[in-house]
Formats: C-alpha cells, sequence, structure tokens
C-alpha cells in the first residue's frame, strides 16, 4: 500500500515531531509513504475566514501535489474534513473528486483502512486526557458526540487502548470546544483564550499528565495557554504515541 | 455605522469573572439536562427528523398553510392581520388598541415584539407596557434587552436583581434572596393583570388545520394575559405554522426538553378562538422572512422553534454573553439571522464562531447552523464586508501558500523572528495570539527539512 | 395589493421547491415498565405538583380542609366540591383576584409529563386556574393517556376555545437559576386521583 503523506503547515512549521511520527508510523504498519516535496497547504484558512478566491490557489496546489495516490492521509481532522468537504473554490473536475474521496485523517485511516490490530513497539505509562477535537469528532464522526442519542463508539480510544501503560482520565467537559477554531484564536481572543484556558485546566483538575489529540493545532493553542498559566501539563498528537513515543 | 464588535463586547463580559462564572456554569447545566432528557427518550433522534421534515414542508408550501390557517382563525372569531415589516406591525398593535382606548398593555415573553421594537414606539404613543416574564420584566426595568431568548437575564446575579427591584418596585435594599424577589415581582405584577385593558402574547406553534396557535410558559404569565383582558392580541411571525394538530405532539416533546431539559412547560396553553365577549386578534408578521424562505442556503433558519438550544451548547455564546451580539437573537441562530435584516452591522457575527457544530447537534429540527454560519463568512467576503486588515492578511496568506518556495521561505522568516527576537517583540498588542499564550517553540528543522535528510537521496 | 396579498405573493415567490408530504407521525407507544398511574405520578412531583393517590373514601371537602387549612376562599368549577364563592359562565376573571384555593375536574392526564387537561369547559372561567393562589385538580386514573403523541389525537383539542396542558404549579428560575413556585400563577398544584361520579340516572 503506498500513501501520500500531507503535513499541514504549522506541523511542517512548528511540530516536525508529529510528521515524523506519522510517516514512522505508517512505514512500521508496511506502508510506502511519499511526502510530495511542493506541498504548502490545504486551503483550509483562507476558505474558513469566506474567502474562495484566495484559497483557490492553494487548494489548486493541493490537488497538483496529491491527484496520483490512492490514498492521501494526513494526521490533521480538520485539514482532511476540508478537502473531504470543501474543497470548492476550485471547479469539481474528476481530479478533484478524486482526491476529495481518497483524503483520510490518520486516526480514521488507521482504524478503518489499515484496520491496524496492534502496536507492540509502543508504550505510554501515564495518566491521559483525551481531546476528540470538534472537527474529527463532529464531522469526520471518529467518535460518539455527547449531543447525540447514539451507541458509544471511538476510533482513537479503540486505538489507543492498544497502547500499554496508557491511563485514561475524562474531563468533565469531555467534548466542549477548546477555542482555536483556526482564525478565531486570532480575531477572537479573548474568548478563545478563555475557552482555552478552561479545557487545560478541565484536563489538569481530571489529573491529565497528557493531552492527547489528532489535532496538532488545537494543540498548539491548548499548550500555548498551559505554559502561560505555568501548568505543568504536556501534550502530544496520537501518532506519537502510537508511533512508540514514551514521554 | 460600526459593525457590532463582537470580540471587544466578549472582552468586557469576561472581565467580570463571578457573572462569566455562573453564567457559563448555568447555561451549561440546562445543556447537560437537555442531554438526560434527549437520552431518556429512544425515538429522540427520529423525533428530530420528524421535526425537520415537518417544518421543510411546511416552509415549501407556506402560502397555502397561512391561507388556510387564517380562513379557520377568521371562522372561529379572530381578526387576522397581516404585518409586511417591523413599521407596519407596530402600527396595528397600537391601532388595536387605541381603538379600544386600552393605555395599559400586559404582555407575555415574545421575541417577534423584540425584532419589531415594539415598546418603544408604544409607550411615545401613551401605551403603558408591562412585561410579564420575569426574566423580561427584570430588564425592562434596567432599560436593558434581554440577553437570551428563554432566560433573558441569565446574565444578572441576585444581587443585580436586588438593586433593579430596590430602584424600580420598592424591593427591600440589601434582601437578594430569589424567592423574595419573585414574590416583589408578583405582587407588583398582580394588579396589572386585573386591570389591564389589553394582554399580548407571542406563539410557539400557529396550527393550519384549526387556526389554533400554542403558547409554552412556565410561570403562568401567558394565560394571565390573554385570559383576564378583554383583548388579546398575539403576534406570530408566519414561519411558526405547522400543518395538524397531531403535528404538534413532535414539538412540545422537544422543546422544553431542548431548551430547559424538563419534559414540558408548567402551561401548554392553546388558544382557538376568543371568550365570549373578548376580542381576539392574531397579527402575522414578515419582518423578512419571505425573503429569507427565497435564500437558497439560509432557508432551513426558519425552522427554528427558538428553544434556544444552540445558545446553551455553545462554548462562544456562554463565554461571552447574549447582549455581546448587539441583536434580538444572538448566539448560533442569532449568526444566521441577523445578517439577513442588516449585511453590514452584524457582519462580524459569522466569526464569533469555531465552527465546532455542537449547535447542530442540538437543534431539534437540525437547523445545519455551523454550515450556515460558514456560508455566511462567504457573503461577507464577497460584499466587501471584511475590515481592510482581516481581508489583505487572507490574501497574503492565500498568496504565501499557493507558491511552495514564498511558503518555504515565509516559515523560515517566522522561525527566525521567534527564535532571535526579544520578548517584547513578540509579545506586544501586534500580535493578538500572545496576548494569552504563549507562541509555539521553533524546532531545529521543519518535516520537509528532515524528510529530505532522511528519506531522500 | 393589502399587505396580505404582498406577503402571500413574496411567500409563493421565494418558497423552496415543495418537499414530499409528511409520514404519519408515530404514536411511539410504548408498554410502560410501570402503570400509567406511576408514570404519571413521578411525572408530575418532578414538575413540583402534588399527588393524592386516592380519597380513601372520605369526602372530597375533608381533603380540601386537610390540603388547604388556612383555605379561606375556595372556588370550585366543579359540581363535586363545595366551595366559598360561586363560579358561573357569567364570572369576570377579576372577581376570582382573591380565591385562596380553585378547584377542577381534569378532562384528561398525560402520563409522560404529569399534566392534565383543562378547557373552558373544565374551568368556567379560564383565569381560575391562574388568579387562584393554590389549585386542586381531580382526575379519573381510567382517564390517563400515554404520551403527548395520544393526547394530540383528542378531538376536544379541536372544539375548545382555550385548551391548557398544566404541568406542576407555576414555576421560574429567572434569578440565578433558583427554582421559584409560585411566580404568577399558583403556588401549588395538587392532583388528586378520584374516579368520575357515578352517573345518576
Amino acid at each position: 500500500m503506498k500513501v501520500g503523506l500531507f503535513i499541514p503547515c504549522y506541523v511542517d512549521a512548528f511540530f516536525p515531531e508529529v510528521g515524523i511520527a506519522t510517516l514512522e508510523l505508517l512505514e512500521k504498519l508496511g506502508i510506502e509513504v511519499v511526502y510530495p516535496l511542493n506541498q504548502t497547504c490545504c486551503g483550509q484558512p483562507m476558505a474558513n475566514a469566506g474567502s474562495q478566491k484566495d484559497a483557490a490557489g492553494v487548494e489548486a496546489l493541493f490537488v497538483k501535489n496529491f491527484c496520483d495516490f490512492e490514498f492521501i492521509v494526513t494526521p490533521s481532522g480538520s485539514c482532511a474534513h476540508h478537502v473531504r468537504e470543501h474543497l470548492n473554490a476550485i471547479p469539481d473536475t474528476p481530479e478533484v473528486q478524486k482526491v476529495r474521496r481518497h483524503t483520510y485523517e490518520l486516526v480514521e485511516f488507521l482504524h478503518d483502512i489499515v484496520k491496524a490490530g496492534e502496536f507492540p513497539w509502543a508504550e505510554f505509562p501515564h495518566k491521559v486526557g483525551l481531546h476528540n477535537t470538534c472537527t474529527t469528532l463532529r464531522k469526520l464522526r471518529t467518535a460518539k458526540a455527547s449531543e447525540i442519542d447514539e451507541p458509544f463508539f471511538s476510533k482513537p480510544l479503540d486505538l489507543l487502548r492498544k497502547v500499554r501503560g496508557v491511563q485514561f482520565v475524562e474531563p468533565s467537559r469531555p467534548d466542549e470546544c477548546c477555542g482555536f477554531g483556526g482564525t478565531f484564536s486570532v480575531f477572537e481572543e479573548p474568548v478563545s483564550a478563555k475557552m482555552g484556558y478552561d479545557k487545560v485546566q478541565d484536563h489538569h483538575r481530571a489529573g491529565a499528565e497528557y493531552i492527547v489529540s489528532a489535532d496538532m493545532s488545537c494543540l498548539m493553542h491548548q499548550k500555548g495557554c498551559a505554559e502561560r498559566l505555568g501548568l505543568d501539563i504536556r501534550f502530544i498528537h496520537i501518532a506519537q504515541i502510537l508511533n512508540g513515543s514514551r514521554a | 455605522m460600526r459593525p457590532i464588535n463582537h470580540a471587544e463586547a466578549s472582552s468586557h463580559f469576561i472581565e467580570a469573572k463571578e457573572h462569566l462564572e455562573f453564567h457559563d456554569r448555568r447555561l451549561w447545566d440546562l445543556r447537560l439536562k437537555r442531554d438526560r432528557q434527549a437520552h431518556g427518550i429512544p425515538e429522540w433522534e427520529e423525533l428530530r427528523n420528524l421535526a425537520s421534515t415537518i417544518k421543510e414542508h411546511t416552509l415549501s408550501h407556506l402560502a397555502d398553510y397561512l391561507e388556510q390557517f387564517e380562513t379557520q382563525a377568521k371562522t372561529n372569531g379572530a381578526h387576522v392581520h397581516w404585518a409586511r415589516d417591523a413599521s407596519e406591525h407596530n402600527e396595528i398593535v397600537y391601532g388595536i388598541l387605541s381603538g379600544r382606548s386600552a393605555k395599559t398593555l400586559v404582555k407575555s415573553k415574545s421575541m417577534l415584539t423584540e425584532e419589531c421594537d415594539m415598546r418603544p414606539y408604544l409607550e411615545t404613543r401613551g401605551i403603558k407596557i408591562i412585561e410579564t416574564d420575569l426574566g423580561e420584566r427584570i430588564q425592562q426595568l434596567d432599560a436593558e434587552p434581554p440577553s437570551h431568548i428563554v432566560v433573558p437575564a441569565v446574565h444578572k446575579l441576585r444581587d443585580d436583581v436586588s438593586e433593579v427591584f430596590t430602584r424600580t418596585i420598592e424591593a427591600q435594599p440589601g434582601n437578594n434572596d430569589p424567592h423574595y424577589l419573585a414574590e416583589v415581582m408578583r405582587r407588583n405584577t398582580r394588579p396589572y393583570f386585573l386591570n389591564a385593558e389589553a394582554g399580548m402574547t407571542g406563539a410557539n406553534f400557529a396550527i393550519a388545520e384549526t387556526g389554533s396557535f400554542v403558547v409554552c410558559t412556565n410561570e403562568g404569565n401567558a394565560d394571565l394575559s390573554a385570559n383576564v383582558p378583554k383583548l388579546h392580541i398575539a403576534c406570530i411571525g408566519i414561519e411558526k405554522i405547522i400543518p395538524k394538530f397531531e403535528h404538534l405532539a413532535v414539538f412540545i416533546r422537544m422543546l422544553s426538553r431542548s431548551a430547559l431539559g424538563s419534559p414540558i412547560t408548567q402551561y401548554t396553553s392553546h388558544f382557538r378562538a376568543p371568550r365570549p365577549g373578548t376580542e381576539l386578534h392574531i397579527v402575522l408578521v414578515d419582518n423578512g422572512r419571505s425573503q429569507r424562505l427565497g435564500m437558497k442556503d439560509f432557508w432551513y433558519s426558519l425552522k427554528c422553534i427558538r428553544c434556544g438550544a444552540c445558545m446553551n451548547t455553545c462554548p462562544v455564546y456562554r463565554r461571552s454573553g447574549g447582549l455581546s451580539y448587539g441583536a434580538t437573537y444572538s448566539g448560533p441562530i442569532g449568526i444566521i439571522i441577523d445578517p439577513a435584516f442588516d449585511i453590514r452591522k452584524y457582519s462580524n457575527l459569522p466569526y464569533a464562531s469555531t465552527l465546532n457544530g455542537s449547535c447542530t447537534n442540538v437543534c431539534p429540527v437540525k437547523i445545519n447552523i455551523h454550515e450556515q454560519i460558514y456560508k455566511w463568512r462567504q457573503i461577507m467576503v464577497e460584499r466587501n464586508q471584511l475590515p481592510l486588515v482581516k481581508k489583505e492578511a487572507i490574501r497574503i496568506i492565500g498568496k504565501v501558500m499557493s507558491e511552495p518556495q514564498l511558503y518555504r521561505a515565509a516559515i523560515s522568516a517566522t522561525g527566525l523572528a521567534i527564535e532571535h527576537l526579544p520578548r517584547f517583540a513578540i509579545y506586544n498588542w501586534l500580535n493578538p495570539w500572545g496576548k494569552q499564550r504563549e507562541v509555539p517553540d521553533v524546532p531545529k528543522q521543519s518535516f520537509r527539512s528532515w524528510y529530505l535528510e532522511n528519506r531522500t537521496r | 395589493m393589502t399587505s396580505r396579498d404582498t406577503i402571500l405573493a413574496a411567500v409563493r415567490a421565494n418558497q423552496p421547491t415543495p418537499t414530499p408530504g409528511i409520514p404519519t407521525i408515530p404514536l411511539f407507544e410504548r408498554p410502560p415498565p410501570r402503570s400509567l398511574l406511576d408514570d404519571f405520578r413521578d411525572a408530575l412531583v418532578s414538575m413540583g405538583g402534588k399527588f393524592v393517590p386516592s380519597l380513601d373514601g372520605k369526602p372530597l371537602d375533608s381533603l380540601l380542609k386537610s390540603l388547604f387549612p388556612d383555605g379561606q376562599v375556595v372556588c370550585s368549577a366543579t359540581p363535586e366540591a363545595r366551595g366559598t364563592r360561586v363560579i358561573d359562565r357569567s364570572t369576570e376573571p377579576a372577581a376570582l383576584a382573591d380565591v385562596d384555593v380553585g378547584v377542577v375536574r381534569a378532562a384528561f392526564g398525560v402520563a409522560e409529563t404529569g399534566s392534565v387537561w383543562l378547557s373552558e369547559e373544565e374551568l368556567t372561567t379560564n383565569a381560575l386556574a391562574y388568579l387562584a393562589q393554590h389549585l386542586l385538580v381531580l382526575l379519573d386514573p381510567e382517564q390517563i393517556v400515554g404520551n403527548l403523541h395520544q393526547a394530540y389525537h383528542d378531538p376536544r383539542f379541536k372544539t375548545a376555545r382555550y385548551a391548557v396542558l398544566v404541568t406542576g404549579p407555576s414555576a421560574t428560575a429567572d434569578i440565578e437559576g433558583v427554582l421559584v413556585h409560585g411566580a404568577q400563577g399558583v403556588r401549588s398544584l395538587t392532583v388528586a386521583m378520584v374516579p368520575l361520579p357515578a352517573v345518576s340516572c
């Protein structure tokens, strides 16, 4: 199996270890991973701000880089969702439709496509709070959302349960938004910061040593809040735990 | 006029720590109560589908159902008036009142009358209006609009209410016991119920089959307003129509469960015809609804049954308060309705959202709220409603991201800047991110450099 | 063109593509885990109402005295109770302002919510249910339906001028979320399970 790896801009710039962990993990599972060198961004920041015009160039570049892959995988729920549902600043050609259909967020990919059974190299003996991001939860539906009346399910939990040593703690508001929201974090800074503070303090009170998530963007915001608060709590992407990071 | 600045209003709201903490906790509690009720009914999601289907069907045949409603209501002995907009609504109401020399009006909660700005219009023409819903009355006495459509004074603490009542209706200063304050209100309002010449209600639902309309309250104030005076005026938005009585069950089962987490309101009142010797006037109001009906991406917002569940679940609403939206309708539903009234005034509202989607999940009539918020942002850009700074920032990012070389240069530059600039140069008024958060650390190399070194030859 | 015509024309022009008809709404009847009466009682009590399971063979007036020892002005809209204040179809609402206890017989109850159904038939003067300080409602336990779907099939909704589903006493939590009974309407609501009197020929 061969996948095209898409690494979001902020992971490329600030959290390369997440990209590295994603790549190494996929390779450990016997998958050939290709990283198109001319990738940049999926277009989400511009599209979420409402500007289709400014997103068009970026989206076209994304399609150009990834149109030859049967599987496009990214360690970012929000990017995967954008590509699948919102890549409409450009005409919806068969090429674009193919890219949209074949784009997966990492957890969905591991759970639904690879059906990864075990991670024998992984061990993470820490108390962990799972942050299901709003995109993976309510749009990609990788876990049950608390508002909906349906049986419980959680793809990230299914994967993390296969890792030795992980102890889960749950905050009082497990799926309340953390307040990142992309440009919201800058244009509505007061509420964004308050939401981030509330989120990290909630996990901290529950005893979490680490907050783990499938989206580094949310974690970047939460980390910024926790550091400013001086809170003793660390942040890690699910790819890193599954890949065998010990801390 | 300047657009409403939600972010600025929210920063003031957040500064009042005790108020913020109560507001957030109280509304989250209503959300949890809602969950308990919803999860206690195995057919909850089926009810949501039915409610949405009923509303979509009705709205797509609205003219016929409106005509049916009018015919039935008139047969029942009610007068039916039609108001194209807010001013016509106010004129009609004034015409009815002055025609009968009515000088005092007791009214129950109606967002529609807020939307039409009815009170000042009538007051300047010599009509005394008494809001009888406790939350609405608190706000009326404090000369402040309601902040939440179901719990209008949720942003106030008991001390605030005590202060208002001491100032306006002779409550004992310093007595902030909610039971005492509610009793003061009860005694103050009762004479108005008994002596008012006219009573006004809104309506939660209007039934085409029978010409009836339904009002749901917990206090019984709508029933008093309607059943004591000899004149009852009901103001109803045209989108409130549903076809038949049997459809009502679906909505009544979900309304209070969604709003307050109780199976039903204490009073669910069905009005079909006037009491003998009295008059019933129904005012059907358009005020932009027919226009919204024609908006391909936004007409679903007309399904709204005004439960407020979206506000209770919205993490932004809970931390900024309804007044920060500057409109009768606030929170998620407000964001998708208000720009249709005034696109410039409310141009910022679609950005007062993280697009987290919780609102859509709790909406009993399955309005795709967060998707409409996303679409409104596109309209704002198309209609050039974005402030210049925002517009430019997005344009520049779009340009940088669409060219690999520019992108790579920007990443290096940002990295260098963060690594080498002194703290004061990074954390200042130019950098909103850094006001209450640390910026990320800069790694030794980007992912791309690592990949080039470790996976390519 | 009148406003009516303008509005209807605008609505017709803007109506979205008609969606298909509405399916029949199921009754969502479920065999209750316990009896309808138990469900009704639990729902009523959770909404702040009081439940009297039976008269225990005693006359209604003695229940009234035991529930409302201080009740000075008792106004009954049902012939089953003797009040101190007469009410008939000519009674003006405001004349009921000093009533301490109102007594009515509900047409039916709803187990799902603990509600009782009243109309001008049962109330004589509608305002009785709101101006009285307390309300005692008689309900025949055989007249309890399971849920609101069943309730809304009752034909009396289509003939009553005014019909209300009353659930517990008047309430508000508008001040700091603190629950208060007796907001504007009755301070207490008691439902007494009293079978309909036998009809004498």
